[in-house]
């Protein structure tokens, strides 16, 4: 062999070795045969991909986590039924304690038996200071939570800390296994990839970036789920999205209504059906009432009717959302009834002339000196933000109010509310204290990014604690609607729109319906929420 | 006699080497302590990114608590040390961005990157020399003029806007290629075959963005040493064409392309971080795109340790192919 020959050879040897060296450290992950066409295996693609599979991260907090269950969950309807316990909880007579009973004979997914220790658990983990979990505060309520024997049945006692009318509401988290999460680092442990839970579905294989696959729980106490495989495929361009259910790679997937769309009125659409589903999820302009122009009751009051809501759903969410006053959505159970703002522009003038806010050279007006203007912030790369905080600037300067609209990130934006305003989003569907206590009430201001008007009204302030604390269902709707009347009355934010969400998804599947979804709508929305227990068209 | 040189050679390497061990611990810890650096400047807040939008209706204490947990106050050039002493103890720290200890992730995604890369390198070498000899055969003829007039839009191309050309003409015009991932979103398994397919098109990708260097290397090598004496001297004893081409032209016309393969590394590395963000690949360069947005201090400091120790082992390699290669080079020089 020539000495050429052996380098030559060498260097082949070298490339060889690396690429296998690669193949071999890819160790294939193992998992059940292919979907397509069939109706027992789903594909849908989403936008966004969960951080964690840990509930005790906050993973599923709001329900339909597919992997596993809370002790209560919400049907088609929003409301409250059992799921881990059997019945809806038991509240003491001052609000303050719930007791639940477990259901019996329901296995995790290894085997191991789910006890009332795995539900103490995962709430007190979750409330440990040391728990990453930045949800928890959504636990504020609670103080302790305890495992008790009553003759012979496993329950579990909430107490908590105020009598909060909407805790149940709260139990829809789901419920780890304290057999496997125990033993391991809550932060940086391997369930948060590899979960074990009692739900419908059991997690196969997650390949970050790229997509979560699940299989049926054959042994699920809630019956086996005829869909036997789902996949949820993370695709975060809303084109690629829509490429590739076209070209039947995904069964479904969330599109923005426009490319929604086009599956209406195409020969595609014959065999696919569009869902627009309602939600809470609401738009809104933060008036804080620091800034001396926005602080100004009259020019609240005035861009609360200079805005056109209609415009805004039209041309935005082309048609795919509606106007709203408050966090509420109007279609929902407690809207007030008669609160709706419609756009009058000459009203908006009126109440800004009268309160001595008078044009300027430049059209702007002026009261004092002050200039009417302010300054509004998005957060950098949303459009949808974009579109309405500049739609919103366009609706004021007719009524002569300068809002001057700038982009940016989290980091730069928030040491500048208590004096500029921002185009905001949230909406949480299951009770309407998970909205309007931390944006409206005066002890949440500037607390975190909650209450970022800085809006402080004695009645609002009253009517919603009230409304968290009575048990009484027609109370409770009385103390809400005072409350949004006296929202109509002094707007702290420029509540927008309401915003549908919109899924595609093949024509395959019987009774499909979709629940009112909440602002962050991941795996557990759309009208695959409840995959579980979907059936075939014959 | 092949013995002999084989031992002739075997301690000037090991000395190389050793050298450049010695010499890349000064450089590590100056890289690791920019990334800090870097890091602790960045306008992006840990906190904010770890609790994602969750955070955007957090209370205050919640997010004061987690800042506390996270360790992301107190000066950087402190969580250096801790860092770089844990690391040093085998301890590379957990990832926040991810959820996870680094070295599971790390461990998760090296090899579908070193896969890709080594795919995507191999091409680019056998690609550019087949075509650089090719065109240096008959310089200023009409192959040669359109290989290096593509080569130079190829090098001013960026690979993500390569990248998302090959998804458009490949996986949506013609169909034929899968547009991302490692396997069809419906299935699991990892199968040759369905690797193969979905290895090609980012491995493509990558190649042809590297092709360019090393096609106008060879070219100019090759054609060079055309010119050369003994080149004309052995067309002049009547040797074949191809003989002398593959021979005697390639072969010292292939000298520069070795260094170039060292110095090739870092694009390498920068090129397969575009190409695996763009068909979403499993692999180390789409987390590290992660943990900067995040700025992840633990996942960042150990990737970046990686790259650099790639770049480092890239360069030692082509010197060492140099030396083996010509035996005017002597490796005690370097």
């Amino acid at each position: 062999m020539s000495a050429r020959r052996v380098r030559t050879a060498t260097a082949a040897g070298v490339t060889a070795a690396a690429v296998l060296a690669g193949v071999a450290a890819c160790s294939a992950p193992g998992g059940g045969g292919g979907g397509g066409g069939g109706t027992d295996a789903v594909t849908v693609g989403v936008a966004q991909e969960p951080e964690t599979l840990s509930p005790l991260l906050g993973y599923g907090k709001e329900g339909n986590s597919k992997i596993f269950d809370g002790l209560l969950t919400h049907d088609a309807r929003m409301k409250l039924k059992p799921a881990l316990a059997t019945k809806l909880p038991e509240v003491s007579d001052d609000g303050k304690t719930y007791t639940f009973t477990l259901r019996d004979g329901v296995k995790f997914s290894d085997g191991k038996p789910f006890t009332a220790e795995d539900v103490v658990y995962t709430y007190r983990t979750i409330l440990d200071k040391k728990t990453n979990n930045a949800s928890k505060s959504e636990l504020d309520a609670l103080d302790t939570v305890k495992a008790k024997d009553r003759h012979g049945k496993e329950t579990v006692v909430f107490t908590l800390k105020y009598p909060y009318a909407a805790f149940a509401e709260r139990t829809v988290l789901p419920i780890a296994s304290k057999a496997v999460a125990g033993r391991q680092d809550v932060n940086t442990g391997s369930y948060n990839t590899k979960p074990v839970g009692t739900g419908p579905y059991v997690l196969t294989n997650w390949r970050k970036g790229e997509k979560l696959s699940f299989k049926a729980n054959p042994h699920y106490w809630g019956g086996r789920p005829t869909v036997k495989k789902f996949t949820v495929a993370i695709i975060e361009d809303d084109d690629v999205r829509a490429t590739r259910l076209r070209s039947g790679d995904l069964d479904g997937a969330i599109l923005p209504p426009n490319l929604a769309k086009a599956y209406k009125n195409s020969d595609e659409g014959a065999e696919k059906r569009t869902f627009s589903a309602k939600t809470a999820d609401y738009r809104a302009v933060t008036l804080p009432t620091d800034n001396p122009v926005t602080g100004d009751k009259a020019v609240r009051r005035a861009l609360d009717v200079a805005v056109d809501r209609d415009a805004m759903v039209k041309s935005i969410l082309n048609g795919a959302g509606k106007p709203a006053y408050g966090p509420l959505p109007t279609d929902g159970p407690w809207f007030a009834k008669g609160t709706e703002r419609p756009h009058d522009l000459a009203r908006a003038k009126k109440i800004l002339d009268k309160a001595g806010w008078k044009p300027g050279e430049d059209g702007i007006r002026k009261k004092d000196g002050k200039r009417a203007s302010f300054t509004l912030w998005y957060f950098s790369g949303d459009k949808l933000r974009q579109d309405h905080a500049l739609a919103y600037a366009s609706d004021a300067k007719k009524a002569g109010i300068d809002v001057k609209v700038q982009a940016g990130s989290r980091e730069v934006i928030r040491p500048k509310l208590k004096h500029d305003a921002m185009l905001m989003g949230n909406g949480f569907p299951a009770d309407p204290d998970f909205d309007l206590y931390p944006t409206l009430h005066s002890s949440q201001i500037g607390d975190g990014w909650n209450n970022l008007g800085y809006y402080d009204d004695k009645t609002v302030d009253e009517q919603l604690d009230k409304g968290r604390r009575s048990r009484d269902t027609a109370e409770r709707h009385a103390a809400y609607d005072k409350a949004q009347k006296a929202l109509k009355k002094n707007p702290g934010y420029t509540f927008l729109t309401h915003i549908d969400h919109v899924y595609v998804l093949n024509d395959k599947w019987r009774g499909l319906t979709t629940q009112v979804e909440p602002h962050d709508h991941g795996i557990g929305a759309g009208p695959w929420w409840n995959v579980q227990d979907w059936k075939p068209k014959k | 006699m092949r013995d002999g040189g084989r031992r002739r050679l075997a301690a000037p390497v090991a000395r190389l080497v050793g050298r450049r061990l010695l010499a890349s611990v000064p450089v590590l810890a100056a890289v690791t302590f920019g990334v800090f650096a870097v890091a602790a400047a960045s306008p992006f807040d840990p906190v904010q990114q770890y609790a994602g939008s969750a955070g955007l209706s957090a209370s205050q204490e919640t997010l004061d608590q987690l800042r506390q947990n996270l360790g992301v106050d107190g000066p950087f050039p402190v969580r250096w040390w801790d860092w770089l002493t844990g690391a040093l103890s085998g301890d590379l720290g957990d990832s926040t961005a991810l959820r996870q200890p680094v070295a599971d992730v790390i461990g998760e995604r090296l090899g579908w990157s070193v896969l890709l890369c080594a795919a995507g390198f191999a091409f680019a070498l056998l690609a550019g020399t087949v075509l650089g000899v090719a065109a240096a055969r008959r310089r200023g003829g009409m192959l040669d003029r359109v290989v290096t007039s593509v080569s130079y839009t190829l090098e001013a191309a960026p690979p993500f806007w390569l990248g998302l050309l090959g998804i458009w003409f490949f996986a949506l015009q013609l169909g034929v290629l899968p547009a991302g991932g490692l396997t069809d979103t419906g299935s699991d398994t990892v199968t040759a075959g369905s690797l193969l397919r979905h290895l090609a098109l980012p491995a493509l990708v990558l190649g042809i963005s590297q092709v360019p260097w090393f096609l106008l290397y060879v070219r100019q090598g090759v054609a060079d040493a055309l010119e050369e004496d003994a080149v004309r001297g052995a067309r002049a004893r009547g040797l074949a064409e191809r003989t002398v081409l593959l021979g005697h032209a390639l072969r010292s016309g292939l000298l520069p392309v070795l260094t170039l393969v060292g110095s090739r590394v870092p694009e390498l590395i920068t090129g397969a971080l575009l190409v695996e963000t763009v068909f979403s690949w499993p692999g180390i360069a789409s987390a590290t795109v992660e943990a900067a947005t995040a700025t992840d201090f633990p996942l960042l400091a150990a990737l970046t340790t990686l790259a650099t120790v790639a770049v480092l082992a890239g360069n030692l390699l082509s010197d060492l192919l140099y030396g083996l290669a010509d035996p005017r080079v002597a490796l005690e020089e370097m």
